[in-house]
């Protein structure tokens, strides 16, 4: 039963993160559209977006390890 | 010509490689055993246990498994008031599991404890020992320093050579990656000081990177999970925020100890800026550390999908996806390198910039 928590916890954590970096891509795809020149410097801005955002989504990912224990 | 020392001739450097590389050797050879008591070579045949391989896997070991049944057996190291005990793993992983040095070792759990008169694994003198063995996670990290000496070392001496003719061969590899992490991420965040912290930038910057591609590679000496292992990415983390707090000057103080809000404010605050020091470098290592275990448990139990159905057919759909996901990890190494190094001038940047006018 522990074990399908812990799996719970990770699948919420899992939406967290696509929703949130669907939204990141989303906007950045915006911006980019709008004026491509600038698109080297979105899609730079858009991968640390997407880095921080899924650090946090993978801060629930490791409690649920450590919740697995 | 001019004179140049000797200590930056690329001989120096090879020689001191291969000097390092010998003495490497020599040392793991001598810890070998060579009695003659081998292990059975059929070992009993287990029922295929997905958490077991994937935690195999992403976990330290005092040795290092190649194929089969063939391992590398590291040296284990010892330190203790009553002296040093070097032996081969083999001694504590196979066979009798107890090596009798000062104290008598054995393996519990992955962890080297020590055994009292009755043969009980006993806390107290488990506490007395200072385990600095040569772990598979050890030898990869001397490895890929080893890969970045030899990388980067001739590069940097050529290419102060060749100041102003158009790069060639692996500094032209390089070039663009430190033009960027100066040019884009250190002169934007510390302005005046980028000079000064930029050789740490970037050896954060191919460290990580080039451990995060050693654990990607399947065989010896690469699949080392080192930069999933938090005590490295602990370690990291540490040094920036050692920086960040011996190189801060007094607006970042000021900021902190004396923020420009109202005085009953304070009480709310303070803490939360003494807690945000540690927190930022507690989200460097957890990010990267979860980053790399994530992608390796990920692409460990894809495969592992063939040998829980037991159908060798699911090969055609499981390998590809894995190949997918495997190029995946190739690219959230490189980003997760670059948002350490990003971050991490971020944090120094803050520290050490003059006061902004708001």
């Amino acid at each position: 039963m522990i074990g399908s928590i812990a799996a719970l916890g990770a699948g919420l954590a899992a939406i967290g993160a696509g929703i949130g970096i669907g939204n990141i891509g989303g906007s950045a795809m915006e911006g980019i559209a709008r004026q491509p020149e600038a698109a080297g410097k979105i899609q730079t801005a858009m991968l640390i977006a997407a880095a921080l955002v899924e650090a946090v989504a993978l801060f629930a990912v490791v409690v649920s390890f450590l919740g697995l224990k | 010509m001019i004179k140049r020392p000797f200590f930056i001739t690329k001989s120096y450097w090879f020689a001191l490689v291969l000097a390092f590389l010998s003495i490497l050797s020599a040392g793991s050879a001598y810890c070998q055993t060579n009695s003659g008591v081998k292990e059975t070579s059929l070992k009993e045949l287990k029922e295929f246990n997905t958490t077991d391989l994937v935690m195999d896997h992403i976990l330290n070991h005092y040795s290092w498994h190649l194929w089969g049944n063939t391992y590398v057996y590291l040296p284990v190291i010892l330190i203790s008031k009553k002296g040093i005990d070097v032996f081969s793993s083999e001694r504590i992983e196979t066979g009798e599991h107890i090596y009798q040095g000062h104290y008598t070792y054995s393996l519990i759990n992955d962890k080297i404890v020590a055994l009292n008169d009755h043969g009980k694994p006993e806390a107290t003198l488990t506490k007395k020992i200072w385990n600095f063995s040569i772990t598979k996670n050890v030898a990869s990290l001397l490895f890929s320093v080893f890969l970045l000496f030899v990388i980067l070392i001739p590069v940097g001496i050529s290419s102060t050579k060749r100041l102003n003719k158009t790069p060639k061969g692996m500094q032209s590899v390089l070039e663009p990656f430190v033009v960027f992490i100066r040019d884009e991420v250190a002169i934007p965040n510390m302005g005046q000081n980028a000079t000064r912290f930029l050789p740490f930038l970037l050896t954060i910057f191919f460290f990580v990177w080039i451990n995060n591609l050693l654990g990607l590679v399947p065989f010896f000496p690469g699949g080392a999970n080192l930069s999933g292992n938090i005590s490295f990415t602990l370690a990291l983390a540490t040094i920036t925020l050692i920086l960040t707090l011996f190189n801060a000057k007094k607006p970042y103080w000021k900021h902190i100890f004396l923020p420009e809000v109202p005085v009953l404010m304070y009480v709310i605050m303070v803490p939360v800026e003494l807690i945000g020091i540690i927190t930022k470098p507690i989200a460097l290592t957890i990010r990267l550390f979860a980053n790399i275990t994530a992608g390796h448990v990920l692409i460990l139990s894809l495969i592992s999908l063939i040998f829980i159905f037991k159908n060798a057919w699911l090969a055609t759909a499981s390998i590809p996806f894995t190949l997918f996901i495997s190029l995946i990890e190739l690219l959230v190494g490189l980003i997760q390198a670059f948002i350490f190094t990003a971050l991490a001038a971020l944090y120094i940047g803050m520290a050490v910039n003059e006061h902004v006018e708001h």
